[in-house]
């Protein structure tokens, strides 16, 4: 059983070359297209309403919280553990932040800054207990959720805690418009414009570091269609956000979190650490990995994210709100694991988890614009989370091309190859970019 | 054919994309002990995966007859009821659960679903005696060691009333006494009218206790030997397994040795639980430039302990004990700062301690040494993959590309990757902790060619293995280790196995002797 026959080299059709030149990540790729059949579903149902541009719009305010903490959340799952706190601590930070402009009259950009401090130390609290006492972090944020749900009520008192308006910008606010009146947003378009440019020269680099390796460079037709696929949808968002009021500020942010958070996790040593801690962690250590500060600097990171999803969902209200971030930790997580996290640790996308999250809002708003009960709509998503994991169980099962053949291979576990004698992959499988790279969280 | 109890006719079983079986026969006599050989990927598990149902019928082609009857297990039940048990080489027991709820686990003496608790204790003292175990059935599995725990795996298989035991790889984790035990225990169920297939890599315990070998190659069977009528010896078997003479099973080696390179001196470490137990006491030895330097020891004896304590203190606690470098004094508390320092520790059970199975071969490599390929502060994966393609080709990895996944090797590509990955932290001394366990012959001789360059490299190896002929075959000093304490440091001439076990159950001996 050579090993050496396993798998081609490289994917031989083009359409698993355009896959592969996408990420290769079959389950990503999936999602995707998943929300793109929703925005589309949703159009036609809505009669063209769901893309309207105001509709756009809000699908990004409302779901700016959300995406922040699923941010957070895909580290700390990729880690191996899980935040059930998170909500609670939005809800924290943000009453914290409240009180601290209304009676205290700390003005709005320093108690920002005060949001994000006290949002890294309620993170560096539950981290020493995750990290350095070794208690699992189910029950460590358990206890959170009811420690800083239980600070936030006594500060609050019941009543809500108006915010001023510099404040609501940072959930509300536009980016001011500039320029001649096109009857369009200038700054909007203009940096839709930037970031295809910047995606062009990025692949463009990449494809001459490759020639300078002497490693194979994928042809050049793949990466115009990569640059045209993905820039015509950039453009097309960005006009619809520029035909409305332009880009909200907390698009804005959310889009510097995921470059930022995004470059982490998949450029530096501490991403590759995270991986290796959450994927084994004992082979981490042996391999030198600080695996205690790993899970201490995922917990700080969550509480800092935390604070700012709070901040924005404050800011969204004009106010703190007793029961704020009720269940916020639920969406996190559900957005993460359809994302493509793995239960176990040690797999998982922030893009992905942004997808999962966007999945998830358009599921919401387009629901609520069919005026379809709310109720309903959660028994909706509820499906749709256990249906999303399950379609990734059942692709995990080696060398099963269709998905029936995967419907199959669950009902019919024992015949799958055993561990001891490893069974090459299914090269019939292989040409569409399959078997392994859907293990690795990091294959790009 | 009267005395043929099993008899597997032209077996095929494909997987997806593969022939892991082709036309396979196997033939065994009531009451013998069969063994089948093969290297990893042979085909052995997946034939007695075949003949104990866990691959159901249908899903190969062939016949199987037992006891002249034809059989079509359509699951484990089935052929459990028909009287065949397979022991896995992970063993099925649940740590948690006492001996005698393991022991009836799925065939609970009980009635309309009432379990006698009674009844099933006795039942299980009658059976523990039987394979020679005095333990209270009310113990818990987690507190007997692996070695009486393989003989729970026996008694479980006769609770069931068994004619034909087949045991996987039953002595791949036991110590040499506990081995020894488990194959008497094996040789006593062959006269009591027992029939055993054993599928094991450790060939001289074949060649001592098997009446016939099977060997497989390729999915296929190559041949059928009788061991006592034909004389087979362990350079016979290896020649059935590999297609091929080994003229040595340990590649010719001229050491070079040089300068002193690391000094361990009065090392102690005592156990992380309880900090009167001293795992590791007063150890002091040392390792030269070029040196292949073997540590002996049974299970238990604070190997593995000794080698992660010296390894940035990543296990225990030290409690005394100085280390140098090339004549400096280090002072290791973490991995990373061993690692710094030019050390490196190649674990044992590469699974759990040494890879990421999620991770490819690439990453896999730069795992240990994240920082040797950044550029402008950036993970480069450019560079990654150069680093990784020179290590596949210099450890001959067999692989598509290092895009493959590390959970998709064979145990010798996945040592490899796990060697590769410790070769690119670009260290002085590597500490080997049984590298060559559970793979196959051919890949044991390429690890070991391995192990001789990095030796002619000019660095120091301090080898831990099991196998005493591997260690005989390769060091040029050996240790042996018993309870913690170096009991002897014996050059490679004066080295023979009975010298290393005898300094190996020392400590023991003595002890006992000072306490009658």
């Amino acid at each position: 059983m050579s090993q050496e026959t396993s798998a081609p080299d490289a994917p031989t059709s083009f359409v698993a070359q355009v896959r592969q030149a996408m990420g290769g990540n079959v389950r990503q790729y999936g999602m995707i297209m998943a929300l793109l059949l929703l925005v589309a579903l949703f159009q036609v149902l809505t009669d063209g309403l769901f893309l309207e541009p105001r509709n756009v719009t809000s699908l990004l305010v409302q779901n700016g919280y959300v995406l922040i903490l699923a941010i957070g959340m895909v580290m700390v799952i990729i880690a191996g553990h899980i935040d059930l706190s998170v909500g609670s601590v939005a809800a924290f930070v943000g009453a914290t932040v409240a009180i601290s402009m209304q009676r205290f009259d700390i003005p709005w950009p320093l108690a920002i800054v005060l949001g994000l401090v006290v949002g890294i130390i309620v993170g560096a609290w539950q981290g020493f207990w995750v990290a350095y006492v070794g208690i699992p972090a189910f029950i460590v944020t358990l206890a959170g959720m009811l420690l800083f749900r239980g600070l936030d009520l006594m500060m609050l008192n019941a009543a809500s805690v108006g915010v001023p308006e510099g404040f609501q910008v940072i959930a509300n606010g536009f980016i001011p418009d500039i320029g001649p009146n096109t009857g369009y947003h200038n700054p909007t378009l203009l940096l839709s414009i930037l970031l295809v440019v910047l995606l062009a020269v990025l692949e463009l680099r990449k494809r001459a570091a490759l020639r300078k390796h002497q490693m194979d460079v994928p042809p050049m037709s793949i990466s115009i269609l990569k640059v045209a696929l993905i820039g015509a949808a950039v453009l097309t968002f960005g006009l619809l956000l520029a035909s409305y009021k332009g880009i909200p500020v907390v698009g804005l942010i959310l889009a510097l979190l995921i470059a930022v958070y995004t470059f982490v996790t998949r450029k530096t040593v501490f991403g590759r650490h995270l991986y290796s801690v959450g994927g084994n962690s004992l082979a981490a250590g042996l391999s030198g990995v600080n695996t205690k500060r790993i899970d201490f600097m995922v917990m700080v990171n969550m509480g800092l994210l935390s604070g700012v999803a709070g901040m924005v969902f404050t800011a969204y209200l004009n106010a703190a709100n007793p029961k704020d971030g009720v269940g916020f930790e639920l969406d996190a997580i559900a957005a993460v694991f359809i994302g493509g996290a793995a239960v176990a640790g040690g797999i998982g996308t922030v893009a992905g988890s942004i997808v999962g999250g966007l999945v998830m809002g358009v599921l919401n708003l387009g629901l609520a614009n069919l005026s379809v009960d709310s109720n309903f709509i959660q028994v909706i998503k509820g499906l749709v989370l256990l249906l999303a994991v399950a379609f990734d169980v059942l692709s995990k099962v080696q060398g099963r091309p269709s998905f029936i053949g995967m419907i199959m291979s669950g009902m019919n576990r024992t015949s799958s190859p055993t561990p001891t004698e490893v069974t090459p992959p299914d090269p019939q499988a292989s040409p569409s970019g399959k078997p392994d790279s859907k293990i690795t969280a990091d294959s790009h | 054919m009267d005395n043929t109890i099993l008899s597997m006719k032209g077996i095929t079983k494909k997987f997806p994309g593969v022939k892991a079986l082709e036309d396979v026969t196997l033939n065994v006599r009531r009451g013998e002990i069969h063994a089948i050989c093969g290297e990893n990927g042979a085909g052995k598990s997946t034939l007695m995966k075949v003949l104990s149902g866990i691959h159901p019928f249908g899903t190969y082609e062939g016949q199987i007859f037992f006891e002249d009857r034809l059989c079509e297990f359509k699951g484990i039940r089935e052929s459990e009821r028909a009287g065949i048990a397979i022991i896995h080489q992970e063993l099925a027991l649940i740590p948690e659960l006492s001996i005698v709820e393991n022991l009836f686990q799925g065939n609970e003496v009980a009635t309309h679903g009432v379990i006698n608790w009674y009844e099933a204790t006795a039942k299980a003292t009658e059976l523990l005696a039987r394979v020679g175990l005095s333990e209270n059935p009310d113990t818990k599995i987690k507190n007997i060691g692996i070695g009486k725990q393989q003989l729970v795996e026996v008694a479980k298989a006769l609770a069931k009333e068994v004619k034909l035991l087949i045991l996987d790889e039953p002595t791949a984790a036991l110590n040499d006494a506990d081995s020894m035990h488990l194959l008497n225990l094996l040789d006593g169920l062959r006269h009591k009218g027992i029939t055993l297939i054993m599928i094991s890599h450790k060939l001289n315990e074949i060649e001592q206790i098997s009446d016939s070998i099977t060997i497989l190659r390729d999915g296929r069977t190559i041949e059928t030997l009788d061991v006592k009528a034909q004389g087979i010896n362990e350079d016979r078997i290896i020649k059935g397994m590999v297609g091929r003479d080994l003229d040595h099973r340990y590649p010719p080696h001229e050491p070079t040795v040089g300068e002193m390179l690391l000094e361990i001196k009065d090392w102690s470490v005592v156990h992380p639980d309880d900090d009167s137990r001293y795992v590791v006491h007063d150890a002091s030895l040392n390792i030269r430039r070029g040196e292949i330097v073997g540590l002996a020891g049974l299970m238990g004896a604070g190997r593995t302990e000794l080698a992660r304590s010296i390894f940035g203190q990543s296990y225990g606690r030290k409690t005394s004990g100085e280390l140098f470098k090339d004549g400096q004094a280090l002072h290791l508390k973490r991995v990373s700062q061993a690692i710094d320092a030019g050390l490196a520790y190649v674990t044992e059970d590469r699974k759990s301690l040494g890879l990421n199975l999620h991770d490819t071969i690439k990453v896999s490599i730069t795992s240990a040494a994240v920082k040797d390929i950044r550029h402008n502060g950036m993970v480069d994966e450019n560079l990654e993959t150069v680093a990784a393609n020179k290590y596949r080709k210099d450890l001959n990895i067999k692989a598509s590309s290092v895009e493959q996944g590390v959970a998709t090797l064979s145990g010798g590509n996945q040592q490899k990757v796990v060697l590769g990955k410790w070769m690119f932290t670009g260290p002085d001394l590597l500490i080997l902790d049984e590298p060559t366990r559970g793979i196959d012959v051919g890949s044991k001789y390429e690890i070991y060619e391995i192990i001789n360059r990095l030796a002619d490299s000019g660095r120091g190896v301090l080898m831990i293995s099991s196998e005493l002929p591997e260690l005989l075959g390769l060091c040029d000093r050996i240790y042996t280790l018993s309870e913690g304490v170096i009991t002897a440091e014996v050059s490679r001439e004066q080295a023979d196995q009975e010298t290393l076990m005898r300094y190996m159950t020392q400590g023991k001996n003595q002890r006992k002797a000072a306490q009658q």
